[in-house]
C-alpha cells in the first residue's frame, strides 16, 4: 500500500462514512464540507509530484489484486496522467465547493449525490493512472456507472431517466468493445501493461489482429467522448444536476476518451489508420457539435453540443499529432508534436472556460429558475459578477484574446495549416478539408459562444417570465466560477509556466521517441507575426460577428433537416424495436406456470448431460466391481417404486404429499444402509419440514378433485411430459453409473480422510462442511437467505399491492 | 376454521417438542465429531418449532419466540461471513477455521474450534430460512 494507491483508493473509502455523516451532521453541515476534503487532498499530493514528474521521472507503484491472472493495481504517473490527476482533483475539489451552495441540504439527497461523486473521483483517478488495461477498464466501466447514477441522481424524472439509460447504453456498448479491444491487444503482447505494449509497437502493428483492435478500442474512446456519432448522449445527460454537467460531462469523465486516445498513440501512432480515423472523427464532431449548438434554447443544451465540438477538436488534433511518431524524429516529427501540445493544452483550457460556464448557467438557472434563452436576457445589470465570468469564459471559448482559449485555437489553426502540406498518408487527396472544416466550425463555435453571453445578460430584462425574482448568487457559489475564470485568463499570460510544468512532461508521455531526440521544444506565444492562424481567427470573428447579428435570417436552415432522420430517432426506433421484440420473445416463454419452467430446465439438463456424455464418448456402464444387492437394499427398491407410482395414480394431494415424504425417507434408510449417517439426519428432517411446508401451501392450491372432474381419467396425459421425466431418469442413471465407473483424476476423497489432523473434527462430513469448503457451505447459506427473503416479499408485497 | 379436538396432539407435543429441541442442540455440539453440525441441528431446531406451530397457533409461537426471524437470518449469515474474515485478520486464507485444545474447569483438555461459530451462522440461517417461509406462507390468507 504505496501513497499513491491511498490517493486513488480514499475517494471510495471514504464514500462509505458519507451516509453516516449525512445522517448525523446535516441539520447543522453540508455534506459537501466534509466531501471536499478528499479532493482537496489527493490534488494537494499531486501537486508535490509536479517537480518530480516534470523533471521527467515517473513512478511506478503496484499491489497485488489477482496476481495468478495477471492483473495488479499498477499505478502509473507520468505527466499525461498527472495533467488528469490534477484536473479531477482541482475541478472536483471547485465544484464540490459549488455544489454545496447550488443544492440544498434540507431538499436533496446529498447522501446519494456524494456518494455518487466520490465513486466517481475514485474510478476517474483510477483510470488514468492505471497501467494495467484490464484494471483501466474496470474503472472505465465505474465511470459510466457512477455518470448513470448522477445523470438519475434526480430520477422521479423521466427526462433523467431517459438521459441516464441512453449514457449507459451507449459508454457501455463501447467500454465493452473496448475491453475485446484490450484483450485482443494482449493477445498479441502477453502482457496486460500499457508500458510493455509500448515497446511492441511494432509487432502490434504488423498483427493480424492489429485493424480490429485498433477501432474495437477507438469505439470505446469515441463513445466515452461523444464523439460523432456516438456524440447523442451528452445533451440528454444534462439531466444531471449541474454541477455534474460541469465536473463529468465536460471537464472530465468526456475527457476519459481523449486520454485514452493519448495514452494509447505510442502503440498505434504513426499508422495511417489510425491518422485518418481519429482525425476525421474528431473534424467531423467539430464541425457537427458547433453548428448544432447553435440552434439551442436550452443553455445546458449549447453548452452540452459545445462540449461535443470541444471534445472534437482536441480528439483531431491527437489524431494529426499522432503523424509526428510516422515521422519520428526532426523538424517534420516536431511539427506535429505542437498539436499533440495543442491537444493537451486545449484540454486543460477547455475545463477551465466550460467548467465557469456550466457554473454560470447553473447560476442563471438557479437564480432565475429557467435556462430557456428565449426567455432569458437583460441579466447583466442584475447579476454582474457572473455576467463577467460568463463572458470570460464564452470569449476564450470563441477564441478570442486576452484569454486562453485564444492560444489554443491558434495553435489549433496552425496545425490543422500545417498538415495540408504533409505528403504520406494520401494527405494530398482530403488534407485540404482539414482547414476549412475547422475554420468553418470555429465561426458556429464564435457564433453560439456570442449567443451564450449576450442573449441572456444582454437584450431587454424580461422578469415576467421569470419564475424568481433575479438577483447575484450568493458569494459561495461565485467563488468557484471566479477562480476558473482567472485562470483563464492567467493562463494567457503566462502559458509556459504551463507549458514548462504540465505539458511537456505530457507531450514526452505521448510522444516517448522524441525526447531522446531533443527536438521537443514547446513555447507558447499570443504573437507570432502574421500568419495563415492569424488571418483565420481574424476571419472568423468578422463572418461570426455578421452571422450573428443576421442570425434570425438564416436559422431557419435548421429546420430543413427532417426530424425522422437524426441519429436520436434511429436511437430511439431501435431502443423501441428492440424493446418490443425482447417483450414477445418473453412472452413466448414465460408462461408463468412452473410446470413449463420444470419441462425448460429437465429439457436442458438432459440435452447437456445427455449430449456432454454422448459427445465425449464416456457412457461406461461396468457392474464387475460393485458390491452385490442385498435383500434389504431390495425391499427398499420395491416400496420406493410402489411410493413412486403412488404419487403418480393418486387422487389427492393429500395422498400424494404422503408418498412423497414415503419416498424420501426410504431414500433416508439407505443413507442409513450405506453408513453415511449424516446425511440419513439430513434427509430425515429435510424431509419433515418440507412435507409441513406442503401441507402449508395445500391451502392456496385449487382442489385436485376439481382438477380431474374435467378430464375424466384423472390429470391430462402429457406425452412429452413422459419422455422427458423418462429422459432425465434415463440420464441420471447412466450418469452414475459412468461416473463410478470412469476415474481420470485421483480422488480427493483421501485429503479429508485427514480431517482429525487437518480440522480437529472426527466428522469429515462436518468438517468438509464449516472448514474444508467453507466457501460453499457459506454460499449456500446465502441462497437459503435470498429464498427466505424473496419468499417474504413476494408473498407481502403482493399484499400491499392489492390493498393499494 | 373449525376447531379440532386436538387434545392428544397438544399432549404429546409439550413432552417432544423440548425431546427434538434438546435433540437439536445436542445434533448441533456434536458436529464436531459425531454425526450432527449447524445444518442439521438447525433444521431440527427448525422441525421443533414447526411441531408447535401445527400444534397451536401462530400467535402463541411469536410469542414465545418474540424475534424476527429474517434478522435471524441475516445475523446467520453475517455471523458466518465475519468468522470467515476473522482468517483474514491473522494473514490466512477466507474462512480459515483454526482449533485448539485447552485445559478448561469442569470439561478438562477441550478442544475449542473457530468451525462452531461459522456453524453456528449455519444454524442461525438455516432455523431463519425455514421458519420465515413457513411463517409467510401460513400467514398468506
Amino acid at each position: 500500500m504505496t501513497m499513491l494507491h491511498i490517493m486513488i483508493l480514499i475517494p471510495f473509502v471514504f464514500a462509505i462514512f458519507v451516509p453516516l455523516l449525512y445522517k448525523y451532521f446535516n441539520k447543522r453541515l453540508h455534506s459537501g464540507w466534509f466531501v471536499i476534503l478528499i479532493p482537496i487532498i489527493i490534488f494537494v499530493y499531486l501537486l508535490q509530484l509536479i517537480p518530480k514528474i516534470s523533471s521527467g521521472a515517473t513512478i511506478y507503484e503496484t499491489i497485488p489484486w489477482i496476481p495468478s491472472f495477471g492483473i495488479n493495481l499498477d499505478m502509473y504517473v507520468d505527466g499525461l496522467s498527472l495533467i488528469f490527476g490534477l484536473l479531477i482533483t482541482g475541478i472536483g475539489a471547485l465544484v464540490i465547493l459549488y455544489s454545496i451552495y447550488y443544492l440544498s441540504k434540507e431538499k436533496e439527497a446529498l447522501h446519494n449525490f456524494y456518494v455518487y461523486l466520490l465513486l466517481f473521483m475514485g474510478a476517474m483517478l483510477g483510470l488514468v493512472f492505471s497501467d494495467n488495461i484490464l484494471v483501466l477498464y474496470v474503472f472505465w466501466e465505474l465511470t459510466s456507472i457512477s455518470s448513470f447514477l448522477l445523470i438519475a441522481y434526480w430520477y422521479e424524472r423521466e427526462k433523467s431517466r431517459y438521459g441516464a439509460q441512453k449514457s449507459m447504453l451507449i459508454t457501455i456498448f463501447g467500454g465493452l468493445a473496448m475491453l475485446s479491444g484490450f484483450i485482443m491487444l494482449s493477445m498479441i503482447t502477453d502482457t496486460y501493461s500499457i508500458r510493455e505494449m509500448f515497446a511492441m509497437s511494432e509487432t502490434i502493428i504488423a498483427h493480424d489482429l492489429f485493424l480490429p483492435a485498433m477501432i474495437l478500442i477507438l469505439l470505446g474512446a469515441f463513445t466515452k467522448s461523444a464523439q460523432f456519432p456516438f456524440s447523442i448522449w451528452l445533451p440528454d445527460a444534462m439531466e444531471a444536476p449541474t454541477p455534474i454537467s460541469a465536473y463529468l460531462h465536460s471537464a472530465t469523465m468526456v475527457k476519459a476518451g481523449i486520454y485514452l486516445v493519448a495514452r494509447l498513440t505510442p502503440i498505434f501512432g504513426g499508422t495511417a489508420e489510425w491518422f485518418w480515423i481519429i482525425s476525421i472523427v474528431g473534424l467531423i464532431t467539430l464541425l457537427y457539435g458547433s453548428f448544432n449548438a447553435v440552434k439551442q434554447i436550452d443553455l445546458k443544451g449549447l453548452l452540452a453540443y459545445s462540449t461535443i465540438s470541444q471534445l472534437g477538436m482536441i480528439m483531431s488534433l491527437l489524431g494529426i499529432g499522432s503523424a509526428a511518431l510516422y515521422f519520428g524524429y526532426g523538424n517534420e516529427a516536431a511539427v506535429y508534436a505542437a498539436a499533440i501540445t495543442a491537444a493537451i493544452f486545449h484540454m486543460i483550457n477547455h475545463s477551465t472556460f466550460k467548467g465557469a460556464l456550466f457554473m454560470v448557467v447553473g447560476i442563471v438557472d438557479h437564480e432565475t429558475g429557467t435556462r430557456d434563452i428565449r426567455r432569458l436576457g437583460g441579466l447583466m445589470t442584475v447579476m454582474p459578477i457572473t455576467f463577467t465570468v460568463a463572458l470570460i469564459g464564452s470569449f476564450a471559448m470563441a477564441g478570442l484574446p486576452p484569454f486562453n482559449g485564444f492560444l489554443s485555437k491558434e495553435m489549433f489553426f496552425a496545425s490543422v495549416v500545417k498538415v495540408t502540406e504533409m505528403d504520406v498518408f494520401n494527405m494530398e487527396t482530403l488534407g485540404v478539408l482539414f482547414p476549412i472544416i475547422a475554420w468553418v466550425a470555429s465561426v458556429f463555435t464564435f457564433i453560439y459562444s456570442m449567443i451564450l453571453v449576450f442573449k441572456t445578460f444582454r437584450g431587454k430584462y424580461k422578469p415576467d417570465r421569470l419564475e424568481k425574482k433575479a438577483h447575484e448568487a450568493p458569494i459561495g457559489m461565485l467563488i468557484s466560477p471566479i477562480i476558473l475564470a482567472s485562470l483563464v485568463i492567467v493562463i494567457f499570460f503566462f502559458p509556459n509556466v504551463i507549458a514548462d510544468l504540465l505539458l511537456v512532461p505530457a507531450v514526452s508521455a505521448i510522444l516517448p521517441s522524441l525526447i531522446e531526440e531533443g527536438v521537443l521544444n514547446i513555447h507558447i506565444s499570443a504573437w507570432h507575426g502574421f500568419s495563415a492562424e492569424l488571418y483565420m481567427t481574424i476571419g472568423v470573428v468578422v463572418v461570426g460577428t455578421i452571422m450573428y447579428l443576421l442570425l434570425k435570417k438564416w436559422t431557419k436552415v435548421y429546420r430543413l433537416y427532417p426530424q425522422n432522420l437524426t441519429i436520436n430517432a434511429l436511437y430511439n426506433n431501435s431502443l423501441e424495436t428492440s424493446q418490443r421484440i425482447a417483450a414477445s420473445m418473453t412472452n413466448k416463454y414465460m408462461t408463468g406456470y412452473t410446470r413449463d419452467y420444470l419441462a425448460y430446465i429437465f429439457t436442458f439438463f438432459v440435452l447437456l448431460i445427455g449430449g456432454t456424455l454422448i459427445i465425449t464418448n464416456s457412457i461406461t456402464i461396468d457392474l464387475t466391481n460393485d458390491a452385490p444387492v442385498n435383500i434389504f437394499e431390495l425391499a427398499i427398491m420395491f416400496s420406493m417404486l410402489v411410493a413412486a407410482f403412488t404419487i403418480l395414480l393418486a387422487k389427492s394431494r393429500l395422498t400424494a404429499i404422503i408418498s412423497l415424504g414415503v419416498l424420501g425417507y426410504l431414500v433416508s434408510l439407505f443413507f442409513v444402509i450405506f453408513r453415511a449417517p449424516d446425511l440419513a439426519l439430513t434427509q430425515l428432517v429435510v424431509e419433515t419440514v418440507t412435507t409441513a411446508l406442503f401441507l402449508l401451501c395445500f391451502f392456496h392450491l385449487p382442489k385436485f378433485k376439481e382438477q380431474t372432474q374435467k378430464h375424466k381419467k384423472g390429470v391430462p396425459f402429457k406425452p412429452l411430459n413422459l419422455i422427458i421425466s423418462i429422459a432425465v431418469g434415463a440420464v441420471v442413471t447412466v450418469f452414475a453409473f459412468s461416473a463410478n465407473g470412469t476415474q481420470i483424476f485421483e480422488p480427493i476423497a483421501s485429503y479429508y480422510e485427514d480431517s482429525y489432523e487437518l480440522a480437529g473434527a472426527k466428522n469429515i462430513v462436518n468438517a468438509i462442511l464449516v472448514d474444508f469448503r467453507g466457501i460453499d457451505t457459506m454460499l449456500e447459506i446465502f441462497v437459503l437467505c435470498i429464498t427466505a427473503l424473496s419468499v417474504y416479499t413476494l408473498i407481502k408485497l403482493r399484499f400491499s399491492r392489492r390493498e393499494k | 376454521m373449525k376447531k379440532p379436538n386436538d387434545i392428544i396432539l397438544r399432549a404429546v407435543t409439550n413432552v417432544a417438542v423440548v425431546i427434538i429441541l434438546t435433540f437439536a442442540i445436542y445434533l448441533f455440539l456434536a458436529g464436531h465429531h459425531n454425526p450432527g453440525g449447524g445444518f442439521i441441528g438447525g433444521l431440527a431446531f427448525a422441525a421443533a418449532l414447526t411441531l408447535l406451530f401445527l400444534t397451536y397457533d401462530i400467535d402463541s409461537i411469536r410469542a414465545n419466540f418474540p424475534f424476527d426471524f429474517k434478522v435471524l437470518t441475516a445475523v446467520g449469515v453475517l455471523i458466518a461471513v465475519f468468522t470467515g474474515l476473522g482468517g483474514i485478520l491473522f494473514d490466512k486464507p477466507f474462512l480459515f477455521q483454526a482449533f485448539d485444545y485447552f485445559n478448561l474447569p469442569i470439561f478438562g483438555k477441550t478442544e475449542l474450534a473457530t468451525a462452531v461459530l461459522f456453524d453456528v451462522g449455519v444454524a442461525l440461517a438455516v432455523i431463519g430460512t425455514a421458519m420465515v417461509i413457513i411463517m409467510t406462507i401460513s400467514e398468506d390468507r
